[in-house]
């Protein structure tokens, strides 16, 4: 029975179709068809998000939440819409938890900002892990040096695991706030979330989960996890760039001062004094980007429709395929070999700098990124400037995994000469 | 197998320069130095300059990069050696223009020799600051600027 339910399941998600539905994949690069690798970076637009903003921008377009006209009101009601999908899409409590952002980067920036100097003093700590993106780096930097409190990380094993004995050692009394990704965007390690946050929790920290990378790949549920924060970007997740989110826990949200100030985020203003509005508004100031927000709530719908546990389910197998064939591919290494991983596989091919495999497989019409991947101290951790990344998405096939492998057979053979 | 422009990116002296760096390796001080940094895809390279008077009369450098910069790198050294510091600037002038394609006229009556090798890149603007990191690195080593240079 359960073994008829999985092939169902995987018949009902085949790459192969659903390619079809991304227009930018049918194009040849330098003459040959368009494998698509880079997905960790960005992952293509199904027709159905493009033509989603695309109508609203036809039809709907007005600001929101100001005007009486039929089209405001419109525009309001699918930008609050995109806002409740998207709230029941990872698990929210409500869509007032749900706090639209430009993506991740923004998102973090905006808890360092508006929580963090609340919450953090001087000799305070926030605990981050080896593998981290720059951009749950950075904020916490800027927000140590501004209230005196010290960034801890917790190292990674030589697989590219964060063990959760080094993780707990690192907790005590003065961790404030744990700050941990998901998915690591160099090796694809999926972190072990759930029992980070209740560890976390029993220090009386607070944590913020960077699903930049999870989210287009697992189901996620932030009241499973029972994370504080939790950030995604929704040009990962076959969304257009330049929308994102924030969930915040409810009564976190409510205690949360302002982060930027301007328009949509007050009740009254007078020279004396502003009233704030209520949370999520009272993050997001300015106009937003609606248009964006109603691609996303499309993207959504896709993977929805799709379902989430499936198309997991359709990925795994071909990441390990993948995994299996690059293994043929002489004098190649694997950076990083996590014990649970999606999306990412990390690798160097001896005497082939990653950035010349990047030219070489573009030449193949192979796409994949070459470089630091924003994540440095990864590359610290193990010795080299840079990878070569080959990150999967839901339309990427064994056949994508067999051209890649071929093209990097081939560029080795140009540097054999 | 290689297209056309791929084949004149990685010619077979690009192979060799990047498989065997020529004058790879720090000359004892005194000397002229500085470094380069590539973030985009992590070169690193330093270079050394021992000066005669006016004359480059040593010339190396080490680190880790692509075949591009590795192979920029090594035919740049071989290409230095022997000439003054005002022949150097007029050689970086006459390399940069053939690298990043600028119309930018002038010492055309340079014989660029084995550096024609480089041309290639022209065709792959994201290729192009690997090229010139070992270039942009020699002319602060000769100004001692002290200063680490990076592509961005």
């Amino acid at each position: 029975m359960a073994v008829t339910e999985t092939e169902a399941t995987r018949s009902a998600i085949d790459p192969k179709r659903l390619r079809a539905d991304f227009p930018a994949l049918a194009q040849n690069v330098r003459g040959h068809p368009l494998i698509y690798l880079d997905n960790a970076a960005t992952t293509q637009k199904p027709e159905a998000v493009i033509s989603a903003e695309a109508d609203y921008y036809r039809h709907d377009n007005a600001n929101v939440h100001r005007g009486v006209h039929t089209l405001s009101e419109r525009s309001t009601k699918k930008y609050e819409r995109a806002r409740a999908r998207i709230a029941q899409f990872i698990g929210a409590g409500s869509p007032g938890e749900m706090v639209f952002t430009r993506g991740t980067t923004e998102a973090i920036n905006l808890v360092a900002g508006a929580w963090g100097p609340v919450h953090l003093g001087k000799d305070d700590e926030i605990l981050l892990t080896e593998l981290e993106h720059h951009s749950n780096i950075v904020p916490w930097q800027l927000l140590a040096e501004r209230t005196g409190a010290r960034i801890v990380v917790a190292p990674i094993d030589e697989r590219g695991n964060v063990p959760l004995d080094s993780f707990s050692e690192r907790l005590n009394k003065r961790t404030r706030l744990v700050a941990v990704a998901h998915v690591s965007n160099a090796l694809g390690t999926v972190n072990p979330v759930a029992e980070m946050v209740r560890r976390a929790h029993e220090a009386g920290a607070r944590v913020l989960v960077d699903g930049a990378q999870a989210v287009g790949h697992l189901p996620v549920d932030v009241r499973a996890l029972d994370c504080d924060f939790y950030t995604l970007s929704g040009h990962k997740m076959y969304a257009p760039m330049g929308i994102g989110a924030l969930y915040v826990r409810e009564d976190i949200a409510t205690d949360m001062p302002p982060w930027q100030g301007g328009g949509e985020m007050i009740r009254a203003v007078r020279f004396e004094e502003t009233l704030y509005a209520d949370p999520p508004a009272r993050f997001e100031a300015g106009t937003p980007n609606v248009g964006g927000a109603v691609g996303l709530a499309a993207a959504v719908d896709y993977l929805d429709a799709l379902g989430m546990a499936a198309l997991a389910a359709a990925e795994a197998p071909i990441l390990d395929y993948a995994l299996e064939r690059l293994h043929t591919v002489p004098g190649l290494h694997l950076v990083g070999e996590p014990d649970e991983r999606v999306g990412v596989i990390s690798f160097v091919i001896d005497g082939v700098h990653p950035h010349d495999l990047g030219t070489l497989l573009d030449h193949a019409g192979v796409a994949i990124r070459t470089g630091h991947h924003c994540a440095m101290p990864v590359m610290e951790h193990y010795g080299v400037p840079a990878t070569a990344r080959a990150s999967f998405g839901l339309y990427n096939t064994t056949a994508d995994a067999d051209r890649l492998t071929e093209a990097l057979i081939e560029a080795r053979e140009v540097f054999q000469r | 197998m290689m297209d056309s422009d791929l084949a004149t990116l990685y010619q077979d002296i690009i192979i060799d320069h990047n498989k065997s760096p020529r004058n790879f390796g720090e000359l004892p001080p005194p000397r002229h130095e500085a470094d380069g940094y590539n973030p985009l895809c992590g070169d690193r390279l330093s270079v050394y300059l021992k000066l005669d008077g006016d004359r480059i009369s040593d010339v190396s450098f080490d680190g880790s990069g692509c075949a591009i910069s590795v192979a920029s790198a090594s035919l740049m050294t071989e290409a230095l050696k022997g000439r003054t510091v005002a022949e150097a600037g007029a050689l970086y002038n006459r390399m940069h223009a053939l690298l990043t394609g600028s119309e930018k006229t002038g010492g055309e009556d340079i014989d660029l020799g084995k550096l024609e090798a480089l041309a290639g890149v022209r065709a792959y603007p994201s290729r192009v600051k690997c090229a010139t990191l070992a270039w942009h690195t020699v002319q602060s080593a000769l100004s001692d600027e002290h200063k680490p240079v990076t592509t961005e």
